[in-house]
């Protein structure tokens, strides 16, 4: 059995633009293949609803992120690919900043509770698990 | 692996999920695209994993998710999308694409000659100022065959057609030109008012191509003649704009563009306005909603608001109608608008639903407003041997019964509609038969009246 574990909305929302701004920094790719980029990276732990990836995929092409051009794919359907763009890195090495950052601080909070807190309370070390 | 018979189930599976999806307005067909895409790899991939497809289909119509949190998704990112733009050329390649290009090019050429065609009498020492009256009885034969003959162009109208519309204009070249008027008469100025009315019907048969005969077309060219209207509004007001920082900057360095204005700027644009104006309706009408239903909404309740406090005042006060030089035009003009007002709502209105608070408003527009004419009427039919009969007299009463007839029926017709016996196409038949009636009398008015009154 698989252990689901349900990720905020709101942190799904916020790590998407990282996470897909990196998957287009290792290579060029489409909706499909970043969703399964995404599935393989988390071990399946992230679960995003499919079609939601698009209005994003949208947004960053707007903003000049990454640039879309449609592909005949091997199947014969046309698919849309996209590529990060110069700007694009710059973005996602300062997102990357500003994550490294989040995490550097939860890391060192999560030190002083699990310190703090007598042992014996290994969960509250890491995220709760499900119906802990 | 899949039966054939599964394949084609996918196939129309697929056909629906894209046609409910296209309905969105936020999501594009681009995007449908590329949703499709992913569908279809996503269903490759579980049917390779060993489901069958109709259930793989569903497994990857549910992973893409509630379509209108989707929508909703676009929506918020693509929010420039609800608002409806109107795309004369479209942007994606192909034949569509090509035919706009020629479609806007025919436009420009034939505004270009409206633009010109005004300018050509004055090329023979006919000018505008000093020949007003000239102008005025021709205006329409300067515009409307060039506008006839964008839609003989696009609606690829036989020859037969063709000669009877050349037959109509030529016609009225020759009545508006060969009676020796007054210079400055009554029956002058009537022509000039009515050889419009007249030639629009020659426009409204072009405009259905062949169709006329056809309830539906003559609606459409009615819906046609209300957003050209608009649509010329607009564009005048800018063209007002346009001329006021002209005269504004110009003033600065010390130049006077009136003369320009006023003898080139106004006429030809005017004359091109026509064409560019009919052309953007055209290219329109599906994509944008029209304009005159929305107003016909907005003062249905305010007009019959109005005429109903009217007649209240008149038979509290017991008032006569003063029977002024101007009431009967300005009784017909308020006749003009309430069939306008009922025009335009039957032609935005749905003839299968069933009937409801606005056409009760609508009915009581109607008939308050044929109560008011009639008390008008009353009074001038009293008085008018004492008047005499001059030609402008006779010209607005004669218009007067054929819109107190057209209502007059509108109302028995609406009326039976509202009590559940008639049918609303009854009365979208009514109106549409009854449009060759003003051309026909505008048409008496032009070729009978002249001779008549002895062109005084």
């Amino acid at each position: 059995m698989r252990e689901i574990m349900e990720i905020n909305k709101d942190l799904i929302a916020a790590s998407s633009t990282p996470m897909v701004l990196a998957i287009l920094a290792e290579e060029d790719s489409y909706g499909y293949a970043i969703l399964q980029r995404v599935r393989e990276l988390s071990g399946g732990r992230m679960e995003w609803t499919d079609g939601m990836l698009y209005p994003v995929l949208h947004r960053l092409e707007r903003l000049g992120h990454v640039e879309a051009r449609w592909e005949v794919a091997e199947s014969g359907r046309r698919r849309r690919y996209y590529r990060i763009t110069s700007r694009g890195r710059a973005q996602l090495a300062e997102e990357r900043r500003q994550w490294q950052a989040v995490d550097a601080t939860l890391r060192g909070i999560w030190r002083a509770l699990s310190l703090s807190v007598p042992a014996g309370h290994p969960a509250s070390a890491a995220p709760l698990p499900q119906g802990a | 692996m899949p039966a054939p018979g599964h394949g084609v189930s996918l196939e129309e599976q697929i056909d629906r999920w894209r046609s409910y999806l296209r309905r969105r307005q936020a999501i594009h067909s681009v995007d449908v695209a590329e949703l499709e895409d992913h569908l279809r790899e996503q269903v490759a991939v579980l049917v390779d994993a060993g489901l069958a497809t109709d259930e793989a289909f569903l497994v990857a119509v549910k992973r893409m998710g509630n379509l209108d949190a989707l929508s909703r998704e676009f929506a918020r990112e693509h929010s420039d999308r609800l608002w409806k733009q109107l795309v004369v050329v479209p942007s994606d390649s192909g034949e569509p694409r090509a035919r706009a290009r020629t479609d806007a090019i025919v436009v420009f050429c034939l505004a270009v000659a409206a633009a010109v065609v005004i300018k050509v009498p004055a090329l023979f020492g006919i000018q505008l100022d000093q020949d007003a009256g000239f102008y005025a009885r021709n205006l329409s034969l300067f515009v409307l065959p060039l506008l006839t003959g964008y839609f003989v162009w696009k609606r690829r109208l036989d020859t037969s057609t063709l000669r009877w519309l050349a037959v109509a204009f030529v016609a009225a070249g020759v009545f508006a030109n060969v009676y020796p008027f007054a210079p400055g008469s009554y029956t002058e100025a009537l022509t000039a008012l009515h050889l419009p009315i007249a030639l629009w019907l020659v426009v409204g048969i072009a405009y259905a191509g062949g169709r006329w005969g056809q309830v539906g077309s003559r609606m459409d060219f009615i819906r046609f003649s209300g957003e050209l209207f608009i649509y010329y509004v607009l564009i005048a007001l800018g063209g007002g704009v346009l001329t006021a920082f002209m005269a504004m900057i110009f003033q600065a360095i010390g130049i006077d563009v009136e003369p320009f204005f006023e003898s080139w700027l106004l006429p030809c644009g005017a004359a091109g306005a026509v064409v560019v104006a009919s052309w953007l309706v055209e290219a329109k009408q599906s994509v944008i909603e029209n304009m005159a239903p929305v107003l016909t909404r907005l003062f249905t309740p305010l007009f019959a608001a109005v005429i109903v406090a009217f007649l209240a005042t008149l038979l509290w006060t017991g008032r006569g109608v003063d029977i002024g030089r101007n009431v009967l035009i300005a009784f017909d003009l308020l006749l003009v608008v309430v069939l306008g007002l009922l025009l335009y709502s039957v032609s935005a209105r749905d003839p299968r639903t069933p009937p409801g608070a606005f056409d009760v408003v609508q009915v009581v527009l109607v008939v308050s407003a044929l109560l008011a004419d009639a008390v008008a009427l009353w009074a001038i039919v009293a008085r008018i041997t004492e008047f005499g009969f001059t030609p402008n007299r006779v010209a607005a009463l004669g218009e007067n019964v054929i819109l107190l007839v057209n209502l007059a029926w509108s109302a028995v017709l609406y009326t039976r509609f509202l009590r559940g016996r008639g049918s609303f196409t009854g009365l979208e038949r009514w109106q549409t038969n009854y449009l060759p009636v003003y051309a026909v009398w505008a048409a008496i008015v032009v070729i009978v009246f002249p001779p008549v009154f002895g062109y005084g």
